[in-house]
């Protein structure tokens, strides 16, 4: 990823723009904060918060008009946040604190003329900012002195303006301006600024610029006389001192100031959520508990929608901003650890969160793009991917894959392509749902093969393209039929990467078609389970609905599905990255569901029946076995191989009367698991095969160790890039395994 | 390269039985993704057959394993 690619990535996501509050107030306090404290009645540190931003807090604080409360968007729950009220009330009752200590002297002097608001906040401004600033004025407070106790207390104003001397600001009053006064000011001073509430003949210098507040003399600065409320004074104040800066270090006068003043904020905060609640009454005479109250309907505002409905961003506590830095920082890393890998490869790549984003954000593109990345440069970590691959290359293995016109014809009209994790957990429905289609449209031709989705998500695209150029070729084979998929991650696969190719879903097919014969129709109430991957098929989605009403079902729809359907978590294999957050987003799916449930995709449904659920494919209505639908258990991964491998079988042997070729001899192996060893395998990713591997070269080559307690034998067999090791003992005419483990690492000098 | 000791690594009750030898502390060498490490593990001294616990496997080795494919 280029740097300038990681700033577009960042400029998507907004959860750290502005909320609405400090992009309206013209200096940019920030509310939210202020509003957090003041809901923990930290007034104090609320205080602190409000003196770091605003010149004469004291006064500020107690006379601001409240201009973020106009784009408050609690205004659309109940009312605007009173924050206005709320820093009146802070002033009250905190404690004061001492002027903010000024930067070290810049050596440049600047004269402020006009003792009002303008004039003092200008002063208090440039005084922080290092400048030795005198101000000039006929008197000190212009139209703050006769305010009634009741805005501003006694002795506030005389505090502040002590403070303006604390932070070294010269004030001399009983100046009358005149234009030889500005003349032998600009001369003797850096910069000048005149206050244009204040002093009346700052008129004669014309009206000032909007953006700059420079006038037609250089170094002459001052604010309009539109008596504007004071926040909106303090901005002119603190755009002067701005300006004043740019000037004495003959820096550009205009470029990057878009920021200064109100702006327009991109933040998104959905309010569906959110309770209306009316503002605490009254503007004086709070209590304690009433500034709290008021406080706490701030909505805090920030956007997070995507992190909300994603398990897999809520896991990694920030949000798409934050991931995409380090993502871009991981892949920088020459010498060091890669501490974003497992975060890349644990992305669903589900697209939910785009859909929920106001600014359409991809994790998905993102996380592809890395890991894709990451292949090419050899930095992605064996382990991740390679059990999905080896299961993927065994599905396209020669037990499992078959590409075949219907028997005795030697064309196809159609194709039908279940893909093959429906074939690994349902092998009875799809040689049912093969017969049901033959029956029904005649050539239908048969291929058993994976889609290529998990090297794709793998980021191993040069692997899916080969895997994919095999399926095409197929497929041409046969005379390029209509393809019937049944999965709907194969359907949305080949759509994308076979385009010539005329796709229909299995479910469209019934829906013309109507029901198959053996179909049952006492289905009851059903959760219908969107997959992820048919988000964006608003028409695979009706025709499931079709047929789950043909088939008496009444559906619920849960709140995330459809457009917005939440993974099951072996989407992107992150199952496979991180089986502890794959087990997390199923909980998470599983959990929302107030009926059974029932989905067309065999992952979705074999994840959620893990998790205690009773689950069901539309298969399990569609063309049901004996037992009861939903019963069926979600096989492991050595019955999911198996599976395959007897479906084909079957199929070769009944349709076109053919033999599988010859078995493997360690397939000979009788071998018998305890409850958890079978655990323990599933956990570890230890097929079945692999015992028997293991085993079958421990019984020819003797190599073995005995325990001498127990009895049992342990021996260890390396097929390519795991070492497996098996706890076992002789068992009848095969072998008990009570223990298996592997690892990677090898040892040096030949051992498998 | 130091020899390294893993607690992990032990062998108690186990014995090679193609050699009906007990199984003794030996250097072995281990290697992963261009990583070697000189780590003592029991091996049968007449075959020179090394064992490796499960907790080795699944505790340290896996952490090692991680941490270089991380590299």
């Amino acid at each position: 990823m280029e740097q300038a690619e990681l700033r577009a990535w960042e400029h998507k996501c907004i959860q750290e723009e502005t909320p609405w509050c400090t992009a309206a107030c013209p200096i940019h306090v920030d509310a939210r904060e202020f509003c957090s404290l003041m809901a923990q009645r930290r007034w104090d540190k609320a205080w602190a918060l409000l003196a770091r931003t605003m010149p004469l807090p004291g006064v500020l604080a107690r006379m601001c008009g409240g201009t973020c409360e106009s784009a408050c968007i609690r205004a659309q729950a109940g009312g605007a946040v009173g924050v206005s009220r709320l820093e009146r009330f802070c002033a009250d009752n905190s404690t004061h604190l001492p002027p903010p200590r000024p930067l070290p002297s810049r050596n440049k002097s600047v004269a402020v003329m006009g003792g009002g608001m303008t004039g003092l906040c200008a002063a208090w401004e440039m005084a922080r900012r290092g400048f030795d600033v005198t101000l000039l004025c006929d008197a000190v407070g212009v139209g703050l002195r006769d305010l009634p106790d009741t805005v501003l207390p006694a002795g506030v104003l005389d505090r502040e303006i002590a403070s303006l001397r604390a932070m070294g600001v010269v004030i001399e009053t009983g100046v009358q301006l005149s234009r030889s006064l500005i003349e032998s000011l600009l001369e003797e001073k850096d910069a000048v600024f005149i206050d244009g509430n204040t002093v009346s003949e700052a008129g004669m210098l014309g009206e000032p610029d909007e953006l700059t507040l420079g006038t037609r003399l250089a170094g002459l600065f001052a604010s309009p006389a539109d008596n504007a409320p004071p926040e909106f004074q303090a901005a002119a104040a603190r755009r002067a001192a701005n300006s004043v800066e740019r000037f004495t270090q003959g820096v550009s006068m205009v470029s990057g100031r878009e920021l200064e003043g109100p702006y327009q904020t991109r933040l998104f905060t959905s309010l569906t959520t959110v309770e209306p609640v009316a503002p605490v009454q009254g503007s004086s005479g709070w209590s304690e508990a009433d500034a709290r109250d008021e406080a706490r309907r701030c909505l805090q505002c920030e956007c997070m929608e995507c992190v909300n409905v994603c398990e897999y961003l809520k896991h990694y506590k920030q949000y798409p901003k934050v991931y995409a830095r380090r993502i871009y920082n991981n892949a920088s890393i020459v010498m060091g650890t890669r501490q974003a890998n497992t975060m890349i490869n644990s992305c669903m790549l589900c697209g939910l969160c785009q859909a929920v984003c106001p600014e359409d954000f991809s994790m998905a593109d993102l996380c592809l793009e890395a890991r894709r990345s990451m292949v090419e440069l050899g930095t992605m970590p064996p382990s991740t991917h390679e059990f999905a691959l080896r299961d993927m290359a065994f599905a396209n293995g020669d037990s499992c894959a078959l590409a075949r016109h219907a028997p005795a014809e030697d064309s196809s009209d159609y194709l039908f392509f279940p893909g093959c994790q429906l074939t690994a957990s349902d092998p009875d429905g799809v040689h049912a749902a093969y017969a049901d289609l033959r029956a029904r449209l005649g050539r239908v031709g048969l291929m058993l093969r994976c889609c290529g989705a998990p090297a794709h998500w793998a980021g191993r695209q040069s692997l899916a393209d080969q895997s994919l150029s095999i399926l095409k070729g197929e497929w041409e084979q046969l005379g390029s039929p209509r393809i019937i998929a049944a999965c709907p991650t194969c359907l949305k696969t080949l759509r994308q990467w076979l385009p010539d190719a005329e796709i229909v879903s299995h479910w469209s097919a019934l829906r013309a078609m109507g029901l198959p014969g053996g179909a049952r129709a006492d289905g009851g109430t059903l959760t219908v389970g969107d997959p992820c991957s048919a988000r964006h098929d608003t028409m695979l989605r009706e025709d499931v609905r079709t047929l789950l009403d043909r088939l008496g079902v009444d559906t619920v729809e849960p709140e995330l599905n459809g457009e917005l359907a939440q993974c099951c978590g072996f989407g992107g294999l992150l199952a496979e990255a991180n089986p502890e957050l794959g087990q997390a987003v199923a909980q998470r799916r599983a959990d929302e569901l107030t009926k059974d449930f029932v989905t067309y995709c065999v992952m979705c449904r074999d994840r959620i029946a893990r998790m205690g659920k009773r689950a069901l494919h539309l298969y399990d209505l569609l063309y049901p076995g004996d037992g009861e639908p939903g019963s069926r258990p979600a096989p492991g991964y050595s019955d999911r191989r198996e599976n395959r491998t007897r479906l084909c079988e079957r199929l070769l042997r009944e349709l076109w009367n053919t033999d599988q070729a010859e078995a493997e001899p360690h397939e000979a192996v009788q071998v018998a698991f305890t409850d958890e060893a079978a655990r323990l395998m599933e956990n570890r990713r230890i097929l079945r095969s692999d015992v028997q591997k293991v085993l079958y070269h421990a019984t020819r080559t003797g190599a073995q160790f005995v325990h001498d307690e127990t009895d049992r034998l342990l021996a260890s067999w390396r097929p390519s890039t795991v070492a497996y090791w098996v706890e076992y003992e002789p068992q009848n005419d095969g072998f008990m395994v009570h223990r298996a483990w592997c690892h990677r690492m090898r040892v040096r000098g030949g051992q498998s | 390269m130091s020899v390294i000791r893993v607690p992990e690594a032990d062998a108690a009750g186990w014995r090679c039985a193609a050699c009906d030898e007990p199984l003794v502390m030996r250097p072995v060498e281990l290697e992963y993704l261009d990583a070697l490490f000189n780590v003592e593990l029991p091996t049968c001294p007449q075959c020179n057959r090394v064992f490796i616990s499960e907790e080795l496997a699944l505790g340290k080795m896996h952490q090692v394993e991680q941490l270089l494919e991380d590299k």
